[in-house]
């Protein structure tokens, strides 16, 4: 055990096991804050969610921190809430008992190269019989005020000014979302830099009825890992994914790991028939197709990531790892301490588990912690191949459909390498911890 | 000689001890003892067998000390094994404090088990390397349902200041590459000891030890015979140390006990062909035999699987008598009332 801290301790001397165990300890506290921040029910809600939940974002919108990167700055999208005192101001005048003006002003910079994709005002209105009266005013930078129009808020309109015909033809058939930012000045179909004001007067007939707007602009930009073809905030799906990715990866690899030294040494220790057996099951297992089988499960069975990791295991564990194990364990049954151990009347179970398994855990964790990434990219290849579970977001999830609505082809690289990326770097973080361990464990390997 | 006779002193024999424990027969006695190990063919098919052990018969008393000498292959760790209850006998009988062990009951087993202690050869890999001194110690204990911590202690504590392993607290924390092989080989004995057995079991304790700390592991098991009227198998291939440890030798040649005889009697007396051959082959470091040139019996020692019909030594016998010698085994002839010979000469 003291050898055991102390190879551990030695770690600290690999540089490259500090930036490992940097990278996993970095992505163990963002699954907690995934698996905290969004909950399991949540996080399938907002996967499978449609329009009611992805309203508000653009459709395969790029990551904002694109602009950081580029001289031409795309819109991004942005949204002003009128309950939200930062964004917008919201006076009420009372008229009458039962009258009232509401004004909304919304005063907002426009600092971007390029339009936004659309122009959505969402309403919210409490009232009971007579419907609220509102009217729009768009002022520009250079203050030009343009008239956007009239319409009666029931409790939950949308206006879309992308879509209002009449606006359109106000803006000499240039749509809104293009026509309200041009510069008049510009011989080409520019925006216009600067502050812009959208002025909403609300009529209220009731007395307590109340409106609320917000105004959506559906930029080509949109939040930290941009979104899907179903309008979906990647973030949700590529935050998910650690969580899931660990967990297959840590399961398979310690589920098939140790099955299989247990194994190992149970056959080679009661040896005959027992370890024959096992032996022939696992040559058996070795030729059978690994991922033929997967598929055959996925189809027929279940796509369910448990039942996906319980046959990963089950087909793994008799594996080529056992004839491994089993060499070695050959080799320490024959130690005379073993001999010693059976004098003094250690049971088979004792001497396999006190006397022939500790002798192979050295050996054992670098493997180990080294099968973490290989299970962690099986569970994205079973995604990508569309095995993956089809409830959970998971980073192979994003890439299968990245693949299927030609992500690359249309220029969508965020889409096919945020999460390639992070599967490199989860991947990348284990094998520099487990090729660390495997040269502490076996000096021999250090002179190479 | 390489062990000093000042040193091992064969009169510290413990008599009274000894008288007092025989009062109900011996201690372990083995009668026509055969141990034979299966040849297989291709993994199934029967091949015959290797007669490792075929016919060993002795009676060992309370505190009494034996050495089995041997060439190596002659079997004579398979007897040990045997006696140790590792490897199944074929036919025959062990019989331990009067009670016949068939190797099938596992709670008797165990406990005959723990009343036989075990000294190995090699004593680095005799210790788990992954257990420190403390757990070495205690797992006997553990395993045979010793598991109340203080009893453990104290125990720890007595058997490794018997072994004069002292003080005692430097060396429970440590682990078997840190400990030096003489050190390591008291740690061997103290585990064999601390379950305060009848009989220990010594499988050429020192052959892998300095010569400088040979006579001390010596003289160490010999104290500790002494004092806790143990009985000890000692099985060795090197004659210059059974002299000051053991009072009776066994000879074994190709599975059988060929002279078993008191050692001062044997050394001076040696009756069996081989006996002679085995003690002439002992290096003599007197300057005046520098010239003489030893007589060695020709030949090899008998496969184990095909042994010659007879006497298992007579194609390499200088006294071979025809049709006697190659026909029938010989039985054991006795010369003195504890001396007995198995050679067709003493008829």
């Amino acid at each position: 055990m003291k050898r055991l801290i102390h190879s551990l301790r030695e770690l600290a001397h690999y540089p490259s096991v500090i930036i490992g165990l940097v990278i996993i300890a970095t992505l163990v506290g963002l699954a907690l804050y995934a698996v905290i921040k969004i909950p399991y029910s949540e996080a399938v809600r907002l996967w499978r969610g449609g329009p009611e939940v992805w309203g508000e974002t653009p459709r395969l919108a790029a990551p904002a921190w694109y602009n950081y990167f580029s001289k031409i700055k795309q819109s991004e999208t942005f949204v002003l809430d009128s309950r939200d005192p930062e964004a917008s101001s919201k006076t009420a005048e009372i008229l009458s008992p039962d009258s009232q003006y509401t004004t909304i002003r919304y005063t907002f910079d426009y600092p971007y190269d390029t339009f936004p994709l659309e122009l959505t005002i969402y309403f919210q209105a409490k009232y009971r019989e007579k419907t609220p009266h509102a009217s729009l005013t768009w002022l520009t930078p250079d203050g030009r005020e343009i008239r956007l129009g009239q319409l009666s808020v029931r409790t939950d309109e949308v206006y879309r000014l992308s879509l209002d015909d009449r606006l359109t033809r106000r803006l000499k058939g240039v749509p809104a979302h293009q026509g309200l930012f041009a510069d008049p000045n510009s011989a080409t179909l520019a925006p216009l830099k600067g502050t812009y004001v959208l002025q909403i007067g609300v009529s209220l007939f009731e007395e307590d009825s109340d409106v609320d707007a917000r105004l959506v602009s559906y930029g080509q930009l949109y939040g930290l890992a941009g979104t899907d073809h179903r309008r979906r905030d990647l973030t949700v799906p590529l935050l998910w994914g650690i969580p899931i990715a660990l967990a297959f990866g840590l399961l398979a690899a310690v589920g098939t790991t140790l099955s299989t030294m247990f194994i190992a040494a149970f056959g080679v220790w009661f040896s005959g028939w027992v370890d024959q057996l096992i032996q022939r099951i696992t040559e058996v297992n070795m030729i059978l197709p690994f991922l033929p089988i997967l598929i055959m499960v996925g189809t027929f069975q279940s796509r369910s990531i448990a039942v996906m990791l319980g046959w990963v295991v089950l087909l793994s564990i008799f594996g080529s790892a056992i004839k491994n194990y089993r060499a070695i364990f050959m080799q320490i049954r024959e130690a005379p301490y073993v001999e010693a151990a059976k004098a003094y009347g250690a049971g088979n179970v004792r001497i396999i588990v006190r006397y022939l398994i500790p002798r192979i855990i050295p050996i054992m964790l670098p493997s180990l912690v080294s099968a973490i990434p290989a299970y962690v990219f099986l569970e994205a290849s079973l995604a990508v191949l569309g095995l993956g579970d089809p409830v959970l977001p998971t980073w192979g999830k994003v890439i299968n459909e990245a693949y299927a609505n030609g992500a690359l082809h249309n220029g969508q690289y965020y889409w096919v390498l945020e999460p390639a990326i992070l599967l490199m770097v989860a991947g990348l973080a284990f094998a520099m911890v487990g090729f660390a361990l495997d040269r502490i464990f076996n000096p021999r390997l250090r002179g190479l | 000689m390489s062990v000093d006779s000042n040193v091992l002193n064969p009169q510290e024999a413990p008599a009274v001890q000894r008288a007092a424990g025989s009062q109900n027969g011996p201690l372990l006695s083995i009668n026509d003892l055969h141990v034979w190990y299966e040849l297989r063919k291709f993994g199934f098919g029967h091949a015959g067998y290797v007669k490792a052990v075929d016919g060993v018969a002795f009676d060992l008393e309370y505190g009494e000390s034996v050495a089995v000498v041997g060439e190596s292959g002659c079997g004579k760790s398979t007897l040990m094994k045997t006696i140790l209850g590792l490897v199944p006998v074929t036919s025959g009988e062990v019989i331990f404090e009067g009670a016949r062990l068939s190797g099938k009951n596992p709670r008797e087993l165990k406990w005959y088990r723990s009343q036989v202690g075990y000294v190995q050869q090699d004593p680095y890999g005799a210790l788990p390397p992954f257990m420190s001194v403390r757990h070495i110690l205690s797992e006997p204990m553990v395993i045979n349902g010793i598991k109340d911590r203080d009893k453990q202690r104290e125990r720890i504590q007595r058997a490794m200041e018997e072994v004069k392993m002292t003080p005692v607290e430097d060396f429970l924390a440590k682990f078997p590459h840190m400990l030096s092989g003489g050190q390591q080989q008291r740690v061997v004995i103290a585990r064999a000891m601390i379950l305060d057995p009848r009989l220990i079991v010594a499988d050429e304790p020192v052959s892998m030890l300095d010569a400088s700390v040979r006579v001390e592991i010596l003289r160490l098991l010999r104290g500790l015979q002494a004092s806790h009227n143990l009985a000890v198998i000692y099985i060795t291939h090197d004659l210059s140390t059974v002299r000051y440890f053991s009072e009776r030798i066994f000879v074994m040649y190709a599975g059988n006990l060929v002279e078993k005889s008191p050692v001062d009697e044997l050394l001076r007396d040696p009756r069996h062909p081989y006996t002679l051959a085995l003690l002439e082959a002992t290096p003599d470091p007197d300057p005046e035999n520098l010239l003489t040139f030893k007589k060695v019996p020709p030949g090899e020692p008998p496969s184990l699987i095909k042994p010659p019909p007879g006497c298992r030594f007579h194609p390499r016998c200088p006294h071979m008598i025809k049709d006697l010698c190659d026909a029938e085994v010989p039985p054991d002839f006795v010369i003195s009332p504890r001396h007995s010979v198995a050679c067709w000469l003493f008829k």
